[in-house]
């Protein structure tokens, strides 16, 4: 199943034949002061820098987050997608569950956005998918409701389910849903890994829709956390995974998602993998230009 | 074996998290005659302490701290019981009636910051997760605490910590309580905003304002006045690791 989402002028395809989607966290004020003070002053500066440089850091889509408690949401967040798509061509994740952010930010945005997102309460769906239904957006389902997240991912494959239905009842195609099975911190319980990459499987195998998790949130109050995200993302990818909300400013994680594209036959040729090197190479070379040029010295033969 | 000797390993073994260990020194204690109280103070919060500090200081993980907590757990399970029996009270720093409010179900932050008060000597009761403004507030009610600790990890639920103090404020018994607020969308304007009394920006920092709240509440036992200052603090960026969790997700 393909999940299209798209700019003005650019289409970004979700998909388990697709390459994986990595969908940048960053312009998000939760825990960044200066960019919440700068939010309320409608000062979009540092929302535009993050955009481009999770753009050339390899982030496909941006998702954008202007939640302040207390502060106006609909104008900072509607200001802040207009901000992104003046500097990028990336699609936009419109991060909200206020309808009055999303009405504000919605009609502002220019293309097929995707909305994150819903859970499966009776209440947020009655009150969101209107709206997504209403603007042809796509939307992210969060496996959980009322009675809290589920460790047991039959539980959590049920309410996924039951987005997807009752999408359906508001006519939002299958494709418009993606399912995020949740990423619970690996630290507080070692079985979180497995429970949610056993969710994947179930709805992959279930359900076929695309699936999007915010991995960072694995190795919460475990040192050295990048590794933690990226094999998390590179298991989920092997589970049915096809795109994650997470920090693409890490090179390592950014790094991981492409190998694991390889890996699973998604990079013909290796196009791509070669490419984020060559790049690589080329941003070094650039930083160092006392290098010398030329073949580099041929390699001792190996030992028999 | 002597008495320091055995408290020692209890400590021991709850900085090392073995919750059966702990558990079997609790028994070991109450079949040598010490009394409950002497073993909890002198043994297992001398460790948890021990652990919290670490924690707060970045040298020991999560899953570590949950293995202490449980292990902590276990002793409290087996001497609480004897405590009850006996006449004499356990010395609280102050009871907290905790919660993360209404319409959100991060539970994590919430235990770390729990776990941390608990190791300090609060009396702490967690109402989990989702918790509805009006039962909150009833059990507020019913359980009097010193503090009153809301977490909310969405913006959309941050307004309803300030939902409870303003129904704190309509029965006229706002005065009563501490109120302390947390979680990554708050922030120690967001608690002056809706009227509260403190705000930790992670576990350690909860433990040290809810502390200094208390010690100002001691000292003038009359209700506060509305318009004392939150306590807060920043700068100890070890501590930082401790906040609350956060999924962009949401």
């Amino acid at each position: 199943m393909k999940t299209i989402l798209s700019s003005a002028t650019k289409t970004v395809v979700i998909g388990p034949d697709e390459p994986f989607v990595v969908i940048g966290e960053r312009i998000n004020p939760t825990n960044r002061k200066k960019l919440a003070e700068e939010l309320r002053r409608f000062d979009f500066s540092r929302v535009k820098s993050d955009a481009v440089a999770q753009v050339e850091a390899g982030a496909r889509m941006l998702d954008v987050n202007a939640g302040i408690p207390g502060a106006d949401e609909p104008g900072m967040l509607k200001g802040a997608v207009l901000a992104v798509m003046e500097v990028t061509d990336a699609p936009i994740s419109i991060d909200s569950s206020t309808p009055e952010a999303l009405e504000a930010a919605l009609p502002a945005y220019k293309g097929k956005a995707l909305v994150n997102s819903v859970t499966g309460e009776d209440e947020v769906l009655e009150r969101l998918l209107p709206l997504i239904k209403k603007y042809g957006a796509a939307v992210i389902g969060i496996a959980n409701d009322d009675t809290g997240i589920s460790n047991d991912p039959q539980v959590r494959f049920r309410i996924a389910r039951k987005i997807v239905e009752r999408a359906a009842d508001h006519g939002i195609p299958r494709e418009n849903v993606l399912i995020d099975p949740l990423c619970m911190p690996i630290g507080a319980n070692h079985e979180f890994g497995r429970i949610t990459f056993e969710t994947m499987r179930l709805i992959r195998d279930g359900l076929g829709v695309n699936m999007s998790v915010g991995a960072g949130n694995v190795g919460f109050g475990l040192p050295d956390r990048p590794p933690l995200t990226a094999s998390f993302i590179l298991l989920g990818m092997q589970a049915g995974l096809t795109a994650s909300i997470t920090n693409s400013l890490d090179p390592e994680i950014y790094k991981m998602t492409l190998a694991g594209d390889l890996m699973l036959g998604r990079d013909p040729f290796g196009k791509r993998w070669n490419a984020h090197f060559r790049r690589g190479s080329a941003s070094k070379a650039h930083a160092r230009p006392a290098s010398p040029p030329g073949p580099p010295a041929a390699s001792p033969a190996p030992t028999a | 074996m002597s008495h320091d000797d055995l408290y020692q390993r209890m400590a021991d073994s709850v900085i090392t998290g073995e919750a059966e260990t702990s558990a079997a020194l609790a028994r070991q204690s109450l079949e040598l005659g010490i009394a409950p109280l002497e073993s909890i103070d002198n043994g297992f919060v001398k460790g948890i302490r021990v652990v919290g500090d670490r924690f707060g200081a970045g040298e020991l993980f999560l899953p570590e701290l949950v293995m202490s907590a449980e292990a902590m757990k276990a002793a409290l399970a087996i001497l609480e019981p004897e405590l009850a029996k006996s006449a004499v009270a356990r010395e609280s720093q102050g009871s907290v009636l905790a919660c993360t409010v209404q319409g959100d179900i991060h539970d994590i932050g919430k235990r770390i910051v729990c776990t941390m008060l608990s190791a300090n000597g609060f009396t702490v009761v967690d109402l989990g997760v989702n918790v509805k403004i009006d039962r909150f507030v009833e059990e507020v009610k019913a359980r009097k605490p010193d503090i009153v600790a809301m977490s909310a990890l969405l913006t959309t639920t941050a307004p309803n910590q300030g939902k409870v103090i303003k129904l704190l404020q309509r029965d006229g018994i706002r005065d009563q309580y501490i109120v302390m607020v947390g979680g990554a969308p708050t922030s120690l304007q967001w608690s002056r905003d809706i009227g509260a009394d403190g705000y930790g920006e992670n576990a350690t920092e909860a433990v040290r304002v809810a502390k200094e709240l208390m010690a100002r509440k001691r000292a003038r036992p009359a209700p506060q006045p509305q318009a004392a200052a939150p306590v807060s603090a920043f700068g100890d960026a070890a501590g930082s690791t401790v906040a609350a969790v956060q999924t962009t997700a949401d």
